[in-house]
């Protein structure tokens, strides 16, 4: 394994974390203001905001983390994204900002309850996929072009590009499926019901639509980039495993039983689905100009990293098993019957 | 013209982000010590306020660091977006402490989180004050990280430029700058100063607006004494950052102090106005300058005669470095004045004029941490990394950053109309009076 196969493992591997996590709290507001708008919203409420509550800064560090890891292990996708990304990436950063902090003042703070409040977090969720999306076909190529050696992104054949919109489609679809499946363990492991069943039906909503829509993009890429759709063919068996761990959340959500275990399956779909993903782009960071090996950092620096990286890992494995033991697994918090909140 | 360069537009919604994220990271780093040395000395002496005072902390400090959190996420994005060239070219040498600052902002997040809300959760306090030092070391070693970062920018080493290419590159080296020691530690301690007098301000408006409750007493008493003793940290720090200037970066200091040709016996400019190159209406103070360069009257300090002239960073950063050390100086005598007048007994700390410069200490102490910072990083000027690459050429091409400017001021005036909304309902509706008598109440009701 060389350097750089590890760098972008690495930093695949928390892109992946933080989709997850993130598609919990961005799926849970959505949720939240949808059960409202149909007059449910006590059902939900409580079960989402205590899981919510004190994880949602941890969320918010695995981007953080991500993108400060690009720039450290290929400091040259700084000249091609920085450039090009300023305005999808400043929007994405004032949704992230006023989300997180009105969800601070809301919870920690005010205790706002307003519905208009309520619906603006959760569009805030939705759109923040759709804006952070984006990325994953910029980096198919054909989107940033280079003029006199400085690159600049072509916004309407973006806009104008199916490939994009199935993109972003499937992240929306993803987000809500992802965050039901996670709500419907959460809510049946505090004992809710009521809020159980909720999440049970939207997860079983979301299914099909991210299912579809992830087909959907390879069916996409055939025509925007045939090389990397040729690599995803080749890699068609780890997809298969993917789609039979979807099948059997999807089994056992409809069966109702073991739904601590079908969240566990469905992390293991997004897994591989991801990570065959990640595979069939290799190397390219940016087709046709950027590949891992072109843009990686020098030998010392890759090394420093990944030396702080383990070392790193050996501080905050342990402490997030804290957090979860206190706040995911620990019964008395999960049903709500003891509040110790500042 | 200057408005549609995007090199000056990136270098204003830079300073836009940074000055706003400042005042919540200031507070971020320094009051979790503020709360761990309450809620200790709480326990120490089974004293119900110093514990209370540490809980009602946390609750304020909660929404600091939310928006901490989101404008910290934003400046490091931002970073690659308005500065692609710098961090294509830092990224292959200092990436190492901004990757090690998000482990310490990770490990501050999450037992943030654990602290918050295991409240009364264990038996025995000391437990859960335990949780709280995870907290204040991640929060202090991220700023130590991001100040690593800083002072590479001002004095960058550990690589070598060969024909265009970077080559010995050592990570390490490059994090030990010799403006390390100096500008960590000043940004340390000026943070838990700042914090120490924001508190102490919180406490004197309580008082002034006429509750007259122990409780605030013992909180802005604590508060001072703290405020006082990094105040005087501070200023110690502050001459040592004068020497490090003088030896490593002596256009800054021969800029922030008007100091136009090389001499000896240099004396120090206070305020004034420029007119060519002499200071009217200034104070001099003699020999003064050479002191706070090389610690001795009689010896040289450069001028900026010795640098080309684009090279000289822009003379107005004089009235920066006055703001800051004026209240910094401002600030350890008073907060002096007070702890002695406390211990004497001296009655004129409770005149209502006394009480409104205690409250106008923290804005002041805000106030001399964005002078700082404006002074530092003006003060580097041309230079985006000195000696190797200017602003301008560290910046994006792109032609949007003007919308960027208008879309991030509308964000940053949200937030802070936000926080100040949200702190003020928080306490006006539970007043300290009111909790303290609700926990006698539930602690009477147990007992029965």
């Amino acid at each position: 394994m060389t350097l750089e196969i590890i760098g972008i493992s690495v930093l695949w591997l928390f892109l992946f974390l933080y989709v997850i996590v993130a598609s919990i709290d961005f799926g849970a507001g959505f949720f939240n203001a949808y059960s409202s708008f149909v007059g449910k919203q006590h059902i939900l409420t409580g079960v989402i905001q205590r899981y919510l509550s004190p994880v949602w800064e941890v969320t918010n560090v695995f981007f953080v983390f991500f993108f400060v890891g690009v720039i450290g292990f290929f400091p040259q996708t700084a000249f091609y994204y920085g450039t090009t990304l300023l305005v999808p990436a400043s929007i994405a950063l004032i949704l992230l900002a006023i989300r997180g902090s009105y969800y601070a003042f809301a919870t920690y703070g005010a205790k706002i309850n307003h519905r208009g409040y309520i619906y603006m977090y959760g569009l805030s969720g939705l759109l923040l996929p759709a804006a952070l999306s984006p990325v994953l076909a910029m980096s198919e190529g054909g989107f940033i072009q280079l003029d006199n050696g400085q690159p600049y992104l072509d916004y309407w054949a973006l806009f104008s590009s199916p490939l994009m919109w199935s993109i972003v489609v499937l992240s929306l679809t993803a987000v809500l499926y992802i965050s039901a499946v996670f709500l419907t363990w959460y809510s049946s492991k505090a004992g809710d019901a009521k809020a159980t069943d909720l999440m049970r039906k939207y997860a079983l909503v979301w299914a099909a639509p991210a299912m579809v829509t992830a087909a959907g993009i390879i069916y996409e890429l055939r025509g925007h980039n045939p090389e990397h759709y040729t690599r995803i063919l080749d890699l068609w068996w780890v997809f298969a495993v993917s789609f039979l761990l979807f099948a059997g959340t999807v089994y056992l959500i409809w069966k109702k039983r073991h739904y601590g275990w079908a969240f566990i399956l469905l992390v293991g779909q997004f897994f591989t689905a991801f990570f065959a993903y990640g595979a069939s782009h290799y190397p390219y960071l940016l087709y046709p100009y950027l590949t891992i090996y072109d843009s990686f950092t020098n030998e010392a620096m890759a090394i420093a990293l990944i030396i702080a990286f383990i070392a790193g890992l050996f501080l905050l494995l342990p402490s997030l098993y804290l957090l979860f033991r206190l706040f995911l697994f620990d019964k008395d918090y999960v049903e709500g019957k003891s509040d110790y909140h500042a | 013209m200057e408005f549609q360069d995007p090199a000056f537009l990136s270098r204003i919604l830079t300073l836009l982000t940074l000055s706003f994220h400042i005042l919540y990271a200031t507070i971020g780093v320094g009051v979790p010590l503020m709360i761990m040395i309450a809620q200790w000395v709480g326990i120490k002496k089974q004293d119900e306020h110093y514990i209370l005072m540490a809980r009602r902390w946390a609750r304020g400090f909660v929404i600091t660091v939310a928006v901490g959190v989101v404008t910290g996420t934003a400046i490091g994005l931002q970073l690659s977006l308005l500065w692609p060239n710098f961090m294509q070219l830092a990224g292959n040498v200092i990436a190492l402490p901004l990757f090690m600052e998000v482990f310490a902002f990770f490990f501050e997040a999450i037992f943030l989180g654990i602290y918050l809300y295991t409240w009364d959760r264990f038996e025995d306090q000391r437990k859960h004050f335990l949780f709280l030092i995870p907290v204040a070391l991640g929060a202090a070693a991220s700023s130590v990280f991001i100040t690593i970062v800083n002072a590479f920018m001002n004095q960058p080493q550990g690589f070598e430029i060969l024909d265009g290419e970077m080559v010995n590159i050592s990570p390490l080296l490059a994090m030990f700058s010799p403006a390390v020691p100096t500008k960590v530690a000043h940004v340390m301690a000026t943070a838990f100063m700042t914090s120490a007098f924001v508190l102490a301000s919180i406490a004197a408006v309580r008082l002034l607006r006429g509750s007259n409750h122990i409780y605030h007493k013992k909180a802005l008493f604590l508060t001072m004494k703290l405020g006082l003793v990094f105040a005087i940290a501070t200023a110690l720090i502050g001459d040592f950052s004068g020497k490090y200037l003088a030896e490593y970066q002596p256009e800054k200091l021969a800029a922030a102090e008007w100091h136009f040709e090389t001499e000896e016996e240099a004396g120090l400019i206070l305020f004034g106005i420029l007119d060519g190159e002499e200071a009217k209406y200034a104070i001099k103070i003699p020999y003064a300058l050479s002191i706070l360069a090389h610690s001795n009257p009689f010896t040289e300090v450069k001028g900026l005669n010795e640098f080309p002239e684009d090279e000289r960073p822009p003379l107005w950063i004089h009235y920066l470095f006055d703001t800051m050390v004026m209240i910094g100086m401002w600030l350890a005598f008073f907060s002096f004045v007070y702890v002695v007048a406390v211990w004497r007994n001296w009655t004129f700390i409770r005149a209502k004029w006394f009480q409104w410069l205690l409250i106008a200490g923290g804005p002041l102490a805000l106030i001399a941490i964005e002078a700082g910072w404006w002074f530092t990083e003006v003060g580097r000027q041309p230079w985006v990394l000195r000696g190797y690459m200017t602003v301008d050429q560290a910046a994006t091409t792109s032609g949007q950053v003007d919308l960027m400017i208008i879309l991030f001021a509308g964000l940053y005036l949200i937030l802070g109309i936000g926080t100040a909304v949200v702190l003020t309902r928080m306490y006006k509706r539970n007043p300290v009076e009111i909790e303290l008598a609700e926990r006698e109440n539930s602690k009477g009701g147990d007992k029965k």
